[in-house]
């Protein structure tokens, strides 16, 4: 139980300061890292989730609706939507706390909900919304947590060391939990999850309502337990978060699938140039004049975003309007997101 | 109750020890607040009623008023100790605190986790009990080793109306019906059960109702123990308790499932 830790602490911390870019997590670098690993201990099943057409129907109202995918195992996986998507509820059935209307789900090579408690022996999960004891010290929450799982007060207390190493918590040991910062909470969190030496974790919305620092320390976090050989399924609806941590999403919207794939390839096939938004005219009367030399416009609100690859062109064209201000930008997400519904999604 | 009941049954026979735990924990911290609570509320009546009354009363069925009001209490504390348990603080773990939530992620079940709170208010109601029962002692109201008997039975009229509140708060939208509940069930079956005056200074009417009620088979069997005499029926009024546990913990399982796994 306390070996992947052990293993954790003697390995030095390849990871990075700068891990902002997508590019710089690339898939190739992660087999690199992965590959001088020992196997998990039981990770049999090759895909560690599997949805086949899961349909769930709230009162009439289709809140998932046929939804399909699959994640391997050792792999980030995330569901990008906006509120309302649907994350939440499909977390909620791959736990076995909700029964899907329709469809088929395997978690861990296990039937869900039919063998869901056997599935949740393997699975860490983080919700979208704190449950911890509040009551309770860092370390009892910990102990406390690991009894759900039937484990003995001697295996909690030997493992809880390196717990709270992995949360940066050593200093708040003994701090009751309702004296924690938001961000503290959510690596708490994280760490409680890890009291089963889970192989899948399901991270709702993780770093919600956390600042910038503390979302990268929990990204940090997360990364650590890739190279360790976990498998995540994260859901979130901030696309820097998508774009920066999984190695393939799932786009939801209105509990559909609309797009599915690497990041940085949703992007190269779905925008595949730089784009340039501008700010501060009539986006209606300036999309006239430049949409011959651009490949696509949309407009959301009082914004415009051309998509181009010469953008030289189109900066002379935009000279014509004074007072515009442009930001020339890699592609990313959101575009994909705009393009693939006319909307942006909402924070 | 649908294609995946056993999910929601308990999975094991002690894993819902795990649950107890953790809300003893809990109670240790702020367990001296906690008992005077469970202690004053039966006191004042011990006290209040049976001086008061007492003089006014004289002897009921052979022995002092107050005697016969402290054995009634021992078997009403329980009662209050395990419903206030699990319709205030149970219902807070499972509704507002998000702490079913948490459990839910492990290898619980919902059926482990309400055995757990339902042993949990039982503990409460053997703690308020049993310090009833120590202090009736004390003041010679009735026989020391009349406890250990007594003892047994406080923890089955605890379960039972944990069974009942956790039915009651398995259906409640908010606070307000559980008020209702205290209000309309708990303390009618206070007065209708014997614990404050014998039972047969009812209407017949209400006569036959008393027998239907749990606290009234559990002052049935606390009261003549603890007053030295000979209890009759014993198994009618343990099998009315055991009914009173096994039927509604079913029942709040089937219901909490439908509202926490939608
Ligand atoms: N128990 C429920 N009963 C009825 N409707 C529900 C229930 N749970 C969720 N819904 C509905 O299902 C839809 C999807 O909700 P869900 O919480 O899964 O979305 P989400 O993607 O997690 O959103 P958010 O980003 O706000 O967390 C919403 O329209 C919500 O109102
Ligand atoms: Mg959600």
């Amino acid at each position: 139980m306390g070996e992947n830790m052990e293993r954790e602490k003697l390995r030095p911390k390849t990871i990075s300061t700068d891990r902002n870019s997508a590019s710089a997590r690339s898939n190739p670098e992660r087999e690199i890292k992965t590959g001088h690993l020992e196997p998990e201990p039981n990770s049999a099943p090759t895909m560690a989730i599997d949805l086949q057409a899961v349909t769930m129907i709230y009162r009439e109202k289709t809140v998932v609706d046929s939804l399909s995918f699959g994640v391997k195992a050792g792999e980030c996986f995330g569901l990008l939507g906006p509120n309302g998507a649907g994350k939440s509820t499909i977390t909620r059935m791959l736990l076995g706390m909700a029964t899907p209307s329709a469809g088929k789900i395997s978690v861990l090579g296990l039937p869900v909900p039919g063998k869901a408690r056997l599935a949740r022996a393997g699975i860490g999960v983080v919700s979208q919304f704190d449950n911890l004891d509040m009551e309770f010290t860092v370390r009892e929450n910990l102990l406390v947590f690991g009894r759900y799982f039937q484990m003995s007060t001697g295996a909690i207390e030997e493992l809880i060391p390196s717990l709270l190493e992995f949360a940066q918590l050593e200093a708040k040991a003994d701090v009751r939990v309702s004296d924690l910062s938001g961000g503290m909470k959510r690596r708490l969190t994280l760490a409680r999850a890890l009291v089963n030496d889970p192989q899948l974790l399901i991270l709702d919305e993780p770093t919600t309502g956390l600042d910038p620092p503390a979302r990268h320390q929990i990204w940090e976090r997360l990364r650590s337990l890739l190279i360790r050989g976990k498998t995540i399924l994260l859901t979130t609806h901030m696309m820097d978060e998508a774009e920066r941590m999984c190695d393939r999403l799932c786009v939801l919207e209105g509990g559909r699938m609309i797009a599915e794939g690497p990041p940085l390839s949703l992007i190269k096939d779905i925008i595949g140039c730089p784009v340039i938004e501008v700010y501060g005219g009539n986006p209606d009367e300036i999309s006239l004049i430049v949409r011959p030399h651009v490949e696509r416009i949309e407009i959301s609100g009082e914004t415009l975003f051309c998509y181009t690859v010469n953008s030289d062109q189109v900066r002379a064209k935009l000279r014509e309007f004074p007072g515009l201000r442009l930001l020339e930008r890699p592609a990313n997400l959101e575009d994909v997101f705009l393009r693939l519904t006319g909307r942006e999604m909402e924070k | 109750m649908g294609r995946f009941s056993t999910e929601a049954l308990p999975s094991g026979l002690l894993n819902w020890v795990a649950v107890w735990r953790r809300n003893f924990l809990a109670w240790k911290k702020v367990a001296p607040a906690s008992l005077l609570g469970n202690l004053a509320d039966p006191m004042i009546y011990i006290f209040g009623l049976g001086s008061g009354l007492g003089v006014m009363l004289g002897n009921v069925g052979g022995v002092s008023y107050s005697a016969f009001l402290a054995a009634g209490m021992v078997a009403t504390s329980a009662m209050t100790a395990s419903t206030f348990e699990t319709i205030y603080a149970t219902f807070a773990r499972m509704r507002d605190h998000r702490t079913w939530e948490a459990m839910l992620y492990t290898k619980l079940t919902l059926g482990d986790i309400v055995l757990g709170e339902m042993a949990w208010a039982a503990t409460k109601a053997s703690i308020a009990g049993t310090a009833i029962g120590i202090v009736t002692a004390t003041l010679a109201y009735s026989e020391w080793d009349s406890l250990i008997y007594v003892l047994p039975v406080i923890a089955l009229t605890g379960l039972a109306f944990a069974s009942l509140s956790m039915v009651v708060a398995a259906l409640a939208p908010s606070y307000d019906y559980l008020v209702f509940y205290q209000s309309l069930v708990i303390t009618p079956m206070l007065v209708l059960s014997g614990s404050v005056f014998p039972v047969d200074q009812l209407p017949p009417m209400l006569q036959r109702i008393t027998h239907l009620l749990p606290l009234a088979h559990s002052i049935d069997l606390i009261r003549p123990a603890m007053l030295g005499h000979p209890v009759p029926d014993i198994t009618l009024h343990l099998g009315a308790l055991c009914l009173y546990i096994v039927l509604p913990f079913f029942v709040s399982i089937a219901l909490l499932r439908r509202r926490l796994t939608q």
